[in-house]
């Protein structure tokens, strides 16, 4: 690591002092940043240590459901409101990493842990997320862990948050408290596809906090399910995730929320799944019909083709599941 | 004094000896010394995989804080590197090793190129991000290409691992077949990945060397190291307590000792030296990657007429490791015609090495999954065409093998799987969305016996200490010695200690091949012999304790060789074993999970069952992983390991668990060594890969010819 | 140029015992623990999180120390396998590690107990299964998960 200078933050201070440069960096977790830091990825100058500046906690408001950055996965998991009225989180998040990581990492942090890519991880080779313009080995190198949607010649890292799958299938909001003020960023808006430039990989700017994430009210109390597939029955990120959230009325689904992990170089919504659902009546038939519709826009590599029967299968087994929750309801 | 009680510790569930050090962190690992001002190494390694070093800019790292010395072949010591009379067993019979910071040359990416040494880890660690290397990259040879396969040397093939081995006429025997199968099987590069990294830790007082150091063979290391060095064995002193797990990764010297005695010496401080997680990928060894062809022929009654299997394994180009492979072809099953053709494949890459089961598990997986095969060409029950072909006695060497319950293994392991009730039909067994499939495969390991030395001393407070430089990477040497010395002397266990992992304790042989038992055991229970001879010579009567006091004794020693002896020429010798397993495949989801596994082992005597069966266990899950999970990401570009990590390099965790069921039949194996035992540690990973793959076959109904199986073979289409 | 570290004190409770320290912010928890204080019970697999071995209780709660830097914890209350009990006097979850042999080199085994006596706190020993997803961060290269299983089956029996 190369050397830095440490200062923790508390809420006062977080207001006036800024990891606003691209040497300084906040730490919370710490789970993926030391990673990064030991390997050689990131080496900031100046670590601003955010884990106690009080934006832990859940907050069940009549608008949504406020999941504070700071609050780390396993609290988030067990707490109620989340357990009882965003059950999709709470599987996403009990799937995420180990018990160990899950007591460190926060809400925060997860959302921004940088991807698995092997290139990316491996400073001896070259990666444009990390060196722009140094290329991408990925494309024709090992990437059975890469993105079949939303890559560009440029890169095919996947985004590996099994929580951002699961809050941008729920519309969820991402709250960033900038130095003139508090803003909010729809999690669908929050990433950047790669493009030609990679390295760019949100919409935050230099300085910006994430304070918490909002799901509107509408997403709230959905049955649903998070089905990770991994080569190991745990401890892994995912190869393909489904998250699928739904409501079935008379037969009829009336909400449809759907999105898939693993498989986008952002979190990927699947909104053509979606649109098959809404306003039909379910089936067998319309559920495959509509998991078939996942597939959509990939571009697989030799490597990583197989996700796609993977995905659409994982979408279809999801929905399934919750249609089954539903209809039992 | 009586003779000791007959078997009353020996076959006893003792629990392990060493295990309130273990389970309280109070065992010290090679890291974990801390002589006086000890300071901190991070090893550089090389980006390319073939060139020469052309500029080596150290001024950055030389003047940041902390830092004492930063060391690469511009200002290390020129070594001797002396050649062994004899290369130790553990060594390729064939080229050279790899010299530490002697030249230029950089022979594979990822060898040390320098060594930064500091204060503490993290200064050290900072300072060697910091060195700039530029290179003159030649063109690399890093695919795995069999067709450049060429014979092993004459060396090579002296030590067993010849280019070309069998018996009778393998082409006729295929000609005359009424039935045959010809198939070709891939296995990934596997890495040990022992939880405990590799470490070193040098010190130098004058021109005396102390290395505690994670090793499976300390006074191979004074050896080495007398002989990289110049200097005399006897100033040399290796120190390795415990040892975190090996699995064959700690059986050779491998170059960072070298490097931690080079950083002692020109710091003038005691260095550790401890490689990160990224680096062992290319530090020490590995399972090659290994590509095979066999064509099995058979009779319309299913007796084998022909094995023919051919192997082509990756090796380094500066040195020449090579593994016995074919040898079960030679030895698992009675056939006329046998014919086996190993080659290596050159690559720059770092040299492999042992892995749990050398050679023998690889050459099995593709055997056991052939005559699966087979079996399924012939509609006959798997287990039918292996006791059809049963050898009776080793038909590569023609001696009768010293025991064999090999049919037992089969047997019980059949009965307590519950094997009737399988459906031999592929696809037939269903759960639920899964596909349920049974599988099942031979296990043979060689069973081996080394000379070995062993002292025992009787104390006037009847207490008593066995000592010899063996090592304990986790089979539980510490305890079964223990209780081996307990019965020959008559003393409870907790009355004895067992000293091991120093090198200037009797002689021991390598902890490895499963011969640490049989070997130490057998000297350890000479020596026992020896001191009570000389304890019966004493006068008065009583216990041990009462007749040292009676002759006014404080101790009484005797130390004892045991060698194995002209049995080795009139017998095999070798554990045997049946893996059974079912396993669960949901094709949409392209999931695999292993739901239990039986296996039946001939390992002898079991000297602690317990123990015996964590061993059998643990193998089990290294078969699961090797199975399903385990493969080095090799990319031909950098010529390197990219999942070169413990998150995307995958071994199995507890949630892989299956049901796990352990019977050793009864046997005994007097004539390997008078304890009976004939070791265990790599007979518990043999078969259970092809068991997985075959009990694949059987769910699905689709073959797949290589390990590790992953989603992307399951999923249905 | 790389600046020089500035050092910075930590006050930790491990073990039931004050302890302070001077680090180099780079420390990681781990590091402090095994190089600094001498508590080698805490072992290094990985430095990356992906193995367990060096899972410590922080506040009560299990972490693994290699992604935590010393700094971050000040004030914190740190349990290491040598808090937990002696070979003369074990804790009974290190009692039933020996009992049913749930380890061999030993190696993984301070951070699985750790792992396990959380776990059972955590309330995640209800079954088999969970015992065992809910030890999957802890790599046991040895392959004793089996025993493992058993072991904290048998201690969350004796507690319930």
């Amino acid at each position: 690591m190369r050397a830095f200078t440490y200062e923790r933050l508390d809420g006062d201070s977080a207001a006036r002092r800024r990891a606003d440069t691209t040497d300084s960096a906040y730490v919370a977790g710490g789970t993926d940043l030391l990673q990064l830091m030991q390997e050689g990825i990131a080496a900031p100058r100046a670590l601003l240590d955010v884990s106690r500046v009080g934006t832990d906690g859940v907050t069940a408001e009549l608008d949504g459901i406020r999941i504070g950055a700071g609050t780390r996965l396993t609290d988030a998991i067990e707490d109620p409101t989340v357990a009882a009225r965003l059950p999709l989180v709470a599987e996403a998040l009990a799937a995420s990493a180990s018990p160990q990581v899950r007591n460190m990492a926060t809400i925060g942090g997860n959302l921004l842990q940088r991807t698995r890519c092997l290139y990316f991880r491996d400073v001896t080779t070259p990666c444009n997320k990390r060196e722009p313009g140094s290329g991408c080995p990925a494309q024709a190198g090992e990437n059975r862990l890469n993105a079949i949607l939303g890559g560009s010649a440029h890169c095919i890292a996947t985004h590996a948050s099994d929580l951002a799958v699961a809050l941008v299938a729920l519309d969820a909001e991402v709250i960033v408290e900038r130095r003139n003020g508090e803003r909010s960023i729809r999690l669908a808006d929050f990433y950047r596809l790669p493009g030609d430039t990679p390295h760019r990989e949100t919409h935050l700017e230099p300085g910006d906090l994430i304070t918490a994430v909002f799901v509107p009210i509408a997403a709230t109390g959905l049955s649903s399910r998070y089905l990770k597939l991994r080569d190991r029955a745990s401890f892994e990120w995912s190869l393909v995730s489904a998250a699928v959230a739904l409501k079935i009325d008379d037969g009829e689904v009336t909400a449809a929320r759907v999105a898939a992990g693993g498989v986008g170089t952002v979190p990927w919504r699947l909104p053509m799944v979606e649109d098959r659902l809404l306003g039909r009546t379910i089936d067998v038939a319309t559920l495959q019909l509509a998991a078939e519709a996942a597939a959509e826009g990939v571009d697989p590599r030799p490597g990583n083709a197989f996700k796609v029967p993977l995905l659409v299968n994982a979408v279809a087994r999801a929905l399934a599941a919750v249609a089954d929750q539903e209809l039992a309801r | 004094m009586n003779a000791p009680a007959l078997s009353a510790v020996i076959g006893q569930p003792v629990s392990r000896v060493d295990g309130p050090a273990k389970v309280t962190g109070t065992a010290r690992y090679a890291a974990e010394f801390v002589p006086d001002g000890l300071a901190y190494a991070s090893v550089v390694s090389a980006t390319i995989p073939r060139g020469r070093i052309r500029a080596l800019d150290t001024s950055a790292a030389e003047g940041m804080p902390g830092v004492l010395a930063v060391v690469s072949h511009r200002n290390a010591p020129k070594l001797p590197y002396l050649e062994r009379d004899q290369r130790p067993p553990v060594d390729p019979k064939s080229g050279d090793q790899l010299r530490m910071f002697q030249d230029d040359k950089v022979l594979f990416n990822g060898q040390p190129v320098a060594v930064v040494i500091a204060d503490s880890q993290q200064e050290a660690d900072a300072a060697a991000r910091c060195i700039g290397i530029a290179y003159d990259e030649t063109e690399p040879t890093t695919t795995f290409d069999p067709g450049r396969g060429r014979p092993p040397s004459e060396e090579t093939a002296k030590g067993g691992r010849p280019g070309a081995a069998g018996r009778g006429d393998g082409a006729a025997g295929l000609a005359e077949a009424a039935t045959t199968v010809d198939v070709t099987y891939v296995q990934a590069r596997e890495h040990h990945n022992a939880i405990e990294p590799h470490a070193t830790i040098a010190q130098w007082d004058g021109d005396s060397l102390t290395l505690y150091d994670k090793s499976q063979w300390v006074q191979n290391v004074v050896v080495e190291i007398a002989h990289v060095f110049g200097i005399e064995a006897g100033k040399i002193r290796v120190i390795s307590p415990f040892v975190g797990g090996a699995f064959g990764s700690a059986l050779r010297t491998w170059p960072h000792v070298t490097i931690a005695a080079i950083a002692a010496k020109m710091t003038g401080r005691p260095v550790r030296v401890e490689l990160s997680r990224r680096q062992l990928y290319h530090s020490v060894g590995f399972r090659p990657h290994t590509l095979q062809r066999v064509r099995l022929g058979a009779a319309p009654d299913g007796r084998l007429t022909a094995i023919l299997q051919d192997a082509a394994a990756q090796v380094a180009t500066y040195e020449e490791y090579a593994e016995t492979t074919l040898q079960p072809a030679e030895t698992t099953y009675s056939c006329p015609n046998v014919a086996t053709a190993y080659r290596l494949v050159e690559m720059d890459t770092n040299s492999p090495c042992p892995m749990r089961g050398p050679g023998i598990v690889t050459g099995l997986y593709a055997l056991e999954a052939a005559m699966d095969e087979l079996a399924v060409a012939l509609n006959v029950d798997p287990v039918a065409l292996r006791l059809k072909n049963h050898a009776d006695i080793n038909e590569k060497t023609g001696l009768p093998w010293s025991s064999k319950a090999l049919k037992a293994c089969y047997e019980t392991a059949a009965e307590r799987f519950g094997w009737a009730d399988r459906i031999a039909a592929p696809r037939s067994m269903r759960i639920g969305t899964d596909l349920v499939g049974y599988g099942m495969a031979t296990a043979i390991y060689h069973a081996d016996r080394a000379p070995a030395e062993a002292e025992v001393i009787l104390f006037a407070n009847g207490t008593a200490v066995v000592r010899t430089a063996a090592s304990d990477m986790g089979p539980g040497t510490y305890t079964s010695i223990t209780q081996i010395a307990a019965d020959e002397l008559g003393l409870p266990v907790e009355a004895i200690r067992f000293e091991l992992g120093d090198s200037t304790l009797p002689m021991a042989p390598v902890h490895g091949g499963s011969i640490t038992l049989v070997s130490v055991g057998s000297a350890v229970a000479e020596a026992c012999a020896a001191v009570r001879q000389k304890l019966e010579a004493l006068t008065g009567e009583g216990s041990i304790a009462e007749r040292l006091r009676a002759n006014g004794l404080d101790r009484l020693a005797a130390s004892a060789k045991a060698s194995p002896g002209e049995e080795t020429k009139r017998y095999a010798s070798s554990a045997f074993g049946a893996v059974f397993v079912e396993v669960r495949v949901d094709e949409g989801l392209g999931t695999l999970r292993v739901k239990r596994m039986t296996g039946a082992y001939d390992v002898g005597r079991v000297i602690n069952p317990k123990i015996a069966r964590s061993q059998c266990i643990g193998g089990m899950m290294g078969g699961l992983g090797m199975a399903l999970m385990e493969a080095a990401e090799w990319d031909p570009r950098f010529g390197k390991v990219m999942n070169a990590n413990l998150a995307e390099y995958l071994v199995p965790v507890c949630a892989d668990t299956p049901a796990l069921d352990v019977t050793f039949v009864p046997s005994e194996d007097t004539v390997l060594n008078p304890l009976g035992a004939k070791g265990l540690a790599e007979i518990a990973i043999c078969g259970v890969a092809p068991a997985i793959a075959n009990a694949v076959f059987h769910a699905t109904g689709r073959r797949q010819r290589h390990i590790p199986i992953r989603p992307e073979d399951l999923i249905g289409t | 140029m790389p600046v020089d570290s500035p050092v910075v004190p930590v006050a930790l409770t491990v073990n039931g015992k004050p302890e302070r320290l001077e680090v180099d912010p780079r420390t990681t928890l781990l590091d402090a623990l095994r190089d600094r204080l001498h508590l080698s019970g805490t072992k290094k697999g990985c430095g990356l999180g992906q193995c367990g071995a060096c899972t410590v209780l922080v506040d009560g709660r299990r972490v693994v120390s290699c992604l935590t830097l010393a700094v971050m914890n000040d004030g914190a209350s740190v349990t290491t396998i040598e808090g937990l009990g002696t070979p003369d006097a074990l804790h009974p979850m290190q009692a039933a590690f020996v009992a049913c042999d749930a380890f061999q080199c030993g190696y993984c085994t301070p951070g699985q107990i750790l792992s396990a006596v959380a776990l059972i706190d955590e309330g995640h020993a209800g079954s088999d299964e969970e015992i065992r997803e809910h030890m999957s961060g802890n790599l046991c290269r040895c392959g004793a998960y089996a025993n493992i299983v058993e072991a904290i089956r048998t201690v969350a029996g004796q507690e319930g």
